[in-house]
Parts: C-alpha cells; sequence; structure tokens
C-alpha cells in the first residue's frame, strides 16, 4: 500500500528541512552557490524582495522557465512562491513540479478574502504568519509548515523577532490553559479548535516553524533560532550582501551552532557589508508585506 | 558545548546502565531520532564537533539534506572521528541522507553506492507498510521523502527491504541503513535494534 501525499508526506519534508537554511535565488548560478555553501533548499524567485520593494508594481509568481533552470541547477529542493489565494499559479509550481510552494505576502495577492485550499494539492505549502491564530487558520487550510513573515527586503530583524515571540509567546499560554478554556482561546484565536487542543497538549504546532523576513546576518539566524524557529529563509540578505558565498556558508554555521556564541562571532567575521536595509518602522503601512493575509 | 547538550532521560545511577547514543546534529530531523531514543531510556548528545563524540556508544545518522550534512561534516572534521567510531564496532543506524553519508561516495564506510532522489521530486513521495528481513514483528511503516535507494552493493551488505524495484534497507555487520522514516511515524523497532546492538557490543568487551 503506497500513499502519496498525505499530510505526514508533506509535514516530513518540512522536518528534514530543520536545523537548515533555505537561500532566496533568482539565477541557477546563485542557486549553486547557495547549494555549495550548504543551503537545505533554495526559493526559485524572478526578483528578490528588496528589488520587489524597490520596483514596486504587481509581484507575481516567477517565470517558469527561471523555476524550471533552477530546479535543474541543484539537487537540493526547490521552493518557490505563488501570490495569496492564487490557486492557478499554485497549479501551475505544482505541474512544474517543485518540492514546496510558499503562499507568499511577498508577492501582491490575488484574493482578498481567500487564501489557498492548500489540501487540494499534492505538493506541500509552507505559509507566513505574524501570530498564532493566522498560523492555525493556514495550517487548517493544510499549511504543512509555518513561517514568520517579519518584514520581507528590509534587511531588519524586528518583525520578524515580534511574529516569533508572538507565536511562541502563544503557544507557551495556550498549554497552561485548562481544556475548558480552549473554546474561548479557539473562538479569540480565530482558529480551529481541534488545532487549538492539539497544540495546548503537545507545546508546540503539529508542523514545522521557521523564521524568514529580515535576516541579514550570522548573528540574526541565530537569535531566531535561539526564540524558537527550527530554520531559517534568508532572501535578501545573502545575494544583497557585498560576499554571498561567504556570507551564506557563515548563517549555515550560525544556524547550526547558535548555542555556540563563539562560533557565532567566528562565522561572523570578514564578511564584508551587508545588504542595504530599511528600517521597518520608517515604512508607510501600504509598503508593509507582513500585513497582507489575514 | 558537549556538557551542555547532553541530555540524560535517566536518573544519573542508572548511567552506567544505559547507552549513551550520538545523534548527528549539523541539519535535519536530529530531535525526531532523539526523541525516540529518549523513550527507549537512552541517554542521547547531539553531535555537532567531534568532542560530541566522546564516550558514544551507538550513533544516529539523520534524515536532512545530504549536501548540507557533507559540507557540515567537512567544515567540522567531523570525517575522521565518524569513520574511527565504526571502525571501532559503534553500531550505526542511518536514515535517508544518513544512508547517503555512509556510502561509498561520502563516509565510504558501507560497500554500497547511493542513488539520491530515486523515486522522484516531493511530489512523488509516499509512505508505505515495508516488509523488512531480520526485523520482528510485521511490517514497518516508513515515510519516504525524496528517498535514496541502495544502487550497488558489495557482498558484505545485506539488502533487507526493496519497494518497487528499489533496495530500501541494508545491513553491513552493526550498520543499518533505510531510505524511510520510521522516526517521524512511533515506530521504534529500528532504534531498539541499535540499542541492542549497543548493549551486545557493551557486553563483549
Amino acid at each position: 500500500m503506497r500513499d502519496e501525499a498525505t499530510f505526514s508526506v508533506k509535514a516530513g519534508l518540512a522536518e528534514m528541512l530543520k536545523g537548515g537554511v533555505i537561500m532566496d535565488v533568482v539565477t541557477p548560478d546563485q542557486a549553486m552557490v547557495a547549494e555549495a555553501a550548504g543551503a537545505a533548499a533554495v526559493m526559485a524567485l524572478e526578483r528578490v524582495p528588496a528589488d520587489i520593494r524597490r520596483d514596486g508594481g504587481v509581484a507575481r509568481m516567477s517565470d517558469p522557465e527561471i523555476i524550471a533552470a533552477i530546479t535543474e541547477a541543484v539537487t537540493i529542493p526547490v521552493m518557490a512562491k505563488a501570490r495569496i489565494g492564487h490557486f492557478m499559479e499554485a497549479r501551475v509550481l505544482e505541474a512544474l513540479e517543485v518540492d514546496y510552494i510558499d503562499e507568499s505576502e511577498v508577492l501582491t495577492p490575488a484574493d482578498e478574502a481567500n487564501h489557498i485550499d492548500k489540501w487540494a494539492f499534492k505538493v506541500p505549502f509552507v505559509c507566513g504568519a505574524t501570530n498564532l491564530g493566522e498560523a492555525v487558520r493556514r495550517i487548517g487550510e493544510g499549511a504543512a509548515m509555518i513561517r514568520s513573515k517579519g518584514e520581507a527586503g528590509t534587511g531588519d530583524i524586528v518583525e520578524a523577532v515580534r511574529h516569533m515571540r508572538e507565536i511562541t509567546g502563544a503557544i507557551r499560554r495556550l498549554a497552561g490553559l485548562s481544556s475548558d478554556e480552549l473554546p474561548t482561546a479557539a473562538k479569540e484565536l480565530q482558529a480551529p479548535l481541534e488545532l487549538v487542543r492539539s497544540i495546548a497538549r503537545d507545546g508546540r504546532l503539529p508542523v514545522v516553524l521557521f523564521c524568514a523576513g529580515g535576516i541579514a546576518t550570522p548573528a540574526d539566524a541565530a537569535l531566531m533560532m535561539a526564540l524558537g524557529a527550527e530554520g531559517v529563509f534568508v532572501g535578501s540578505g545573502i545575494f544583497k550582501s557585498e560576499d554571498p558565498p561567504a556570507r551564506a556558508r557563515a548563517i549555515v554555521e550560525a544556524t547550526t551552532h547558535w548555542q555556540d556564541a563563539e562560533r557565532v562571532a567566528q562565522a561572523s567575521r570578514a564578511l564584508g557589508g551587508a545588504m542595504a536595509s530599511l528600517e521597518s518602522s520608517k515604512l508607510e503601512h501600504e509598503q508593509l508585506l507582513a500585513q497582507r493575509g489575514w | 558545548m558537549a556538557a551542555a547538550d547532553r541530555q540524560p532521560s535517566t536518573p544519573a545511577g542508572e548511567q552506567g546502565r544505559t547507552a549513551l547514543v550520538g545523534v548527528l546534529a549539523l541539519q535535519g530531523d536530529f530531535e525526531a531520532h532523539a526523541r525516540v531514543l529518549g523513550r527507549l531510556g537512552a541517554r542521547v548528545v547531539a553531535v555537532r564537533v567531534p568532542a560530541d563524540l566522546d564516550g558514544v556508544q551507538a550513533l544516529v545518522l539523520p534524515g536532512g539534506e545530504s549536501t548540507t550534512m557533507t559540507l557540515g561534516v567537512e567544515r567540522e572534521g567531523l570525517a575522521e572521528p565518524l569513520r574511527a567510531l565504526a571502525r571501532d564496532g559503534v553500531p550505526l543506524l542511518g536514515s535517508c541522507a544518513g544512508l547517503i553519508m555512509l556510502d561509498s561516495e561520502h563516509l565510504g564506510l558501507m560497500d554500497m553506492r547511493a542513488d539520491r532522489n530515486a523515486f522522484g521530486r516531493q511530489i512523488r513521495s509516499f509512505e508505505a507498510d515495508i516488509e523488512m528481513d531480520e526485523l520482528p514483528g510485521g511490517p514497518i511503516r516508513g515515510i519516504f521523502i525524496r528517498a535514496p535507494q541502495i544502487a550497488e552493493h558489495g557482498p558484505e551488505v545485506r539488502i533487507l527491504a526493496t519497494v518497487e524495484g528499489h533496495a530500501v534497507a541494508a545491513r553491513q555487520g552493526d550498520m543499518l541503513v533505510v531510505s524511510f522514516h520510521s522516526e517521524l511515524t512511533g515506530d521504534d523497532r529500528l532504534h531498539v535494534w541499535l540499542l541492542q546492538r549497543a548493549a551486545e557490543r557493551r557486553a563483549r568487551r
């Protein structure tokens, strides 16, 4: 008996990515640099978030040609982004056999009311969240992996820290509630009760939790691991920096050795300049990507 | 760091009787393996640097990305210490990427060559009940995530299970490898095997 696309199979790939770094790449060459630096997976894109922010306009799924070329170039898993609610972009990505689809707020949302019904797909999905309710709603829709949203393309870690603390703090609070308090907690979280019960019982999400949005340095990656992330996404932080291969290797090393400050210090040396950054708190409301999705 | 990572799951007085098991923790699902081993009463140490291998009586090479792990093993200088451990007869269990790590093109500890992603990309990942030789208690539920196969092997390697013509489990002496993940299904029989081999080895010494 062979069962494909079960939730265990979908969530299982995220289990294998744990302790790893998933890097945004826009060319096959960058994908090979990421792989050689120790990336656990790559996110195939047309533009990294910093460029999406700079260029403006509608940000869509990448050209399948780019995704296919990146898929050819590496043996590690390849992820790609679809717009929130754009199930047809997701179908295209599934047809391209990407390994994971990121229903991402970094792209311009296609549906302002509904996220993609992720149960309807064989390929697993990762979704962003700013708090526990949002994370659990995405899992209820079939997401097999959750990441913090952070504020992509800024190089400012403050939003990722806020989101990770929101999620892990709310899980700790749930774990302290009695069973007759959980229905009200579920109502307040606007999340399915059964999932809320399982999270309260286990003290953790039923899927892997990564961090994304604003990681620019090895210390940023180690900070997020210390705050409860099980791995990190780095978007613009690597290929918008001065020395991408060195920074990529250093962030991989810091993610593995986050408990050892001497190793993080050693990894952080002589990396050249970090990406050009933006302070999240100085952005106009409509420039904030994390407020997309609900 | 090694000391901080050691998490005895049994009272200190029992440490003489329970095995100290290393789980390679550079990347991947090492925590899932550690949880199974902890439930079985083993003391577990996360292995990230050679010093973490001190006193280890059994070792797990977990699932994850074999490329990432290979680079990590190089960066940390872990290849020789891992080979020395195997030469010493410390029993090893490798799952998925761990199987690849033990083949002739990586650590070279088993006389076999693995093919990565033998079943295809993630969309063709699956779970199934596997009939496995030498494993008491009936079929084992395995989750196959972009799983490898054993493409070629020498006479020392015994193939224990196949799926659709792909060899997915094998043993060479006290080294057991599987293409799949039973650590994610709650089936602890492979870990029981590992602890038994470690206990037998200690009894012999």
